[in-house]
């Protein structure tokens, strides 16, 4: 059965989760680069983490908001001739926010006094959840100009990726929340109704009103581009129900991680998305499960000293620091076996409820550090199941 | 180093430690380690998780964590941070509202707030592990704060709330919040990396940014995960000569093969590491204490691996 070609050859957003420290976002930059390499098209890797990794893996010095392909001298590099073209982007906060406002302002005016509010300035790029929105936003932004044939997202870390697919809803909710009304009406009308009075007698205690005027200032405005916001809400969240759109749910076999992938895997399919793959990363080769090659290594420790004498014999370096070594790699070889087999109980646990498709990348005793390693790690994706 | 060297106070003599770092290098383990390593030496320990993953419940054993703290043994106690409750204490402790349910809209609307409005949720968490402190009830809290990329967000929230709010009660507020983050000798960051690439990458980088962002104190990075050395020179040599000789299999049969592929897999994975090691000690500004935990190949999760790194962090502290 094909592996993550098929996936990669029709799907025009494929969005890599999964719990922080799984590597979700070198499998989004590699899975993009062997698109890029042998599909051919133009390819985006877009990352959204507001930690910066994937300038790393991709080798690049630095990247933002502007899309940057990635130079024909990293792919000679790599010994390759690609078929189409590696773009890469990441997101920056601030920028997003001020395009999102321009694009959304009715008129200038309204426009300028967004940019210059000061609860605004705070809240763009500062705080956290406006990350998930504006991440979503832009991926939407993205796919619909047109400028790619394939866009590969790295999310951030799970729990946040359930914000982040839950934002697009949430902004629209709190555009038309009662709670928005209620801070608004005030200095829309002069009329309190009893009802509200305790509540702005409180927020006034609590906040200041100079701060309440910032905050319904600022809602007043956002409300000029409710419309829009509600709408492209909307649409974002077709984008993602859509078939053309799929998840990568990447995890280790430790146990935290897969639980969320778990978690995510039930999330993703509870909202009908398509969950193209589950990818383990850093598998322990199945040798440490051979249990011959544990009898093996049982031996060497039990027998070090007598084994050790006999190749001393052979003129192999000191008895002693032979029998050490023979230990040493025996005791290493166990070590490895119980956290081996630890992986391969996750393993069935976790592929018992998963139907999909099921990728295996071993563990990597080097860094991925540029893009011939992106381009091992997307070899062991690309053919076939594990 | 050991804990003497520090600059700063003792880790386990400050009151509020903001247990960081890059997802997956055990975060929630070392928080709960310090918690029970606390505890085990006679401090009134709180843990307090932050981003209610359920991953300390499981550090511990000791079924769900609410917001109320539940003791867990002997002087420890953990709770999980929930900013609906946190801004019901609030206003019915600090701003003397009582019975929060009766103000409907705003009741029912907190947790939207929370997630929708921007700082709420940092600045309820925030204020309330400082009140805590404040209320001097603990001898020390353990915070596992949320990952990298938004830690910063947490502790740089009061600021930026005071930046924004002028007067008021929530001001004053802030203040003493922001008074209880910047004095090193209660608060500290600690920040919990690995031996790999991204995770000294990002501790680099957090690290950078808690001192411009921020004006908490850092005062740890632990490195977990840090595998055993297997051979010393000679030895490796030696290792090396048995390999390719082949007598391992003459001795042991074809499965000996594995066995060697597998040392060798030992050798380059912790040397790959020990280079990214050797990076963090020498970006890494001075000031933090730097401490080392084993890689565990038995137990990777409950109370057993906690118990094992508090141990290990015993060790390492001295203390």
């Amino acid at each position: 059965m094909a592996g993550l070609e098929r996936l990669l050859a029709s799907r025009e957003i494929v969005l890599s989760c999964g719990s922080g420290g799984v590597g979700k976002t070198t499998v989004a930059a590699a899975a993009g680069a062997m698109a890029a390499a042998h599909l051919g098209g133009r390819v985006l890797v877009l990352t959204v983490d507001p930690a910066r990794r994937l300038a790393n893996a991709l080798g690049l010095e630095q990247f933002g908001n502007t899309e940057v392909r990635i130079e024909d001298a990293s792919w000679k590099a790599a010994g390759l001739r690609p078929r189409g073209e590696l773009w890469a982007a990441m997101l920056d906060m601030k920028q997003s926010w001020d395009d999102l406002v321009r694009k959304h302002a009715p008129d200038a005016v309204t426009r300028d006094k967004i940019l210059q509010n000061p609860l605004y300035q705070n809240i763009a790029g500062k705080f956290v959840h406006g990350h998930d929105y504006i991440a979503m936003e832009r991926l939407y932004e993205i796919h619909s100009s047109g400028r790619y044939d394939l866009i590969v997202v790295d999310t951030p870390p799970t729990r946040n990726a359930i914000d982040f697919l839950s934002a697009p809803e949430r902004m629209a909710d709190f555009f038309s929340s009662r709670l928005l009304r209620w801070l608004i009406a005030p200095y829309k009308s002069r009329i309190y109704t009893a009802v509200s009075r305790p509540f702005y007698e409180l927020a006034d205690r609590i906040l200041g009103s100079q701060f309440l005027r910032d905050i319904a200032d600022f809602f007043m405005l956002f409300q000029e581009m409710h419309p829009g916001f509600v709408e492209r809400a909307e649409a974002v969240r077709r984008t993602l129900e859509d078939r053309r759109t799929s998840f990568l749910v990447v995890t280790t076999l430790e146990p935290a991680p897969a639980r969320e992938a778990e978690f995510f895997l039930s999330e993703l399919r509870r909202r009908g998305y398509s969950v193209g793959a589950l990818v383990f990363n850093k598998v322990l080769p199945e040798y440490f499960r051979d249990p011959e090659a544990a009898s093996v290594a049982e031996a060497l420790v039990e027998r070090a000293g007598e084994l050790a004498a006999e190749f001393a014999e052979d003129g192999v370096c000191e008895t002693s620091t032979v029998a050490r070594v023979l230990t040493e790699i025996g005791e290493s070889f166990l070590n490895y076996r119980v956290v081996a087999s630890r992986e391969a109980d996750q393993k069935s646990l976790l592929t018992s409820s998963s139907p999909d498709l099921v990728l295996d990348i071993p563990h990597l005793d080097e860094d991925v550090v540029d893009l011939a390693g992106l381009l091992r790690v997307g070899e062991s994706l690309w053919e076939g199941d594990a | 180093m050991t804990a003497t060297d520090a600059l700063g106070p003792h880790l386990l003599e400050r009151r509020l430690l903001f247990v960081t770092g890059k997802g997956g290098v055990g975060k929630t383990t070392v928080a709960a380690a310090l918690g029970w390593l606390g505890a085990a030496k006679g401090l009134r320990t709180l843990v307090c998780e932050v981003d209610a993953k359920g991953n300390l419940a499981d550090s511990y054993e000791c079924g769900e964590i609410g917001f109320r703290p539940k003791p867990v043994t002997d002087g420890l106690w953990a709770m999980a941070m929930d900013t609906e409750e946190s801004l019901k204490e609030y206003l019915r402790l600090q701003m003397r509202v009582p019975l929060v349910a009766r103000i409907g809209p705003l009741a029912r609307s907190l947790d939207f707030v929370a997630s929708a409005a921007p700082g709420v949720k940092e600045i309820l968490t925030v204020g309330k592990l400082c009140y805590e402190v404040r209320e001097g009830r603990w001898d020390l809290i353990v915070v596992d704060a949320p990952a990298t990329g938004h830690v910063v967000g947490l502790l740089a929230a009061p600021q930026a709330i005071r930046e924004l709010v002028k007067v008021g009660r929530v001001r004053e507020q802030t203040e003493w919040i922001v008074q209880i983050l910047s004095d090193a000798d209660i608060t500290g960051a600690v920040i919990v990396t690995a031996p790999e690439e991204m995770p000294v990458n990002e501790a680099l980088e957090l690290a950078g940014r808690i001192a411009d962002e921020t004006t908490v104190d850092l005062a740890a990075v632990v490195v977990n995960k840090v595998l055993p050395e297997l051979f010393g020179r000679a030895e490796e040599e030696c290792f090396e000569t048995l390999a390719s000789s082949g007598r391992l299999e003459a001795a042991l049969g074809p499965a000996a093969a594995s066995v060697v592929s597998g040392a060798r897999l030992a050798v380059r994975l912790r040397r790959t590491r020990a280079a990214h090691l050797g990076r963090l000690r020498r970006e890494l500004p001075a000031g933090p204490e730097l401490l080392y935990l084993p890689y565990l190949f038995t137990r990777d999760h409950g109370l057993r691996s906690t118990t094992t790194v508090a141990e290990s962090l015993s060790a390492e502290l001295g203390f």
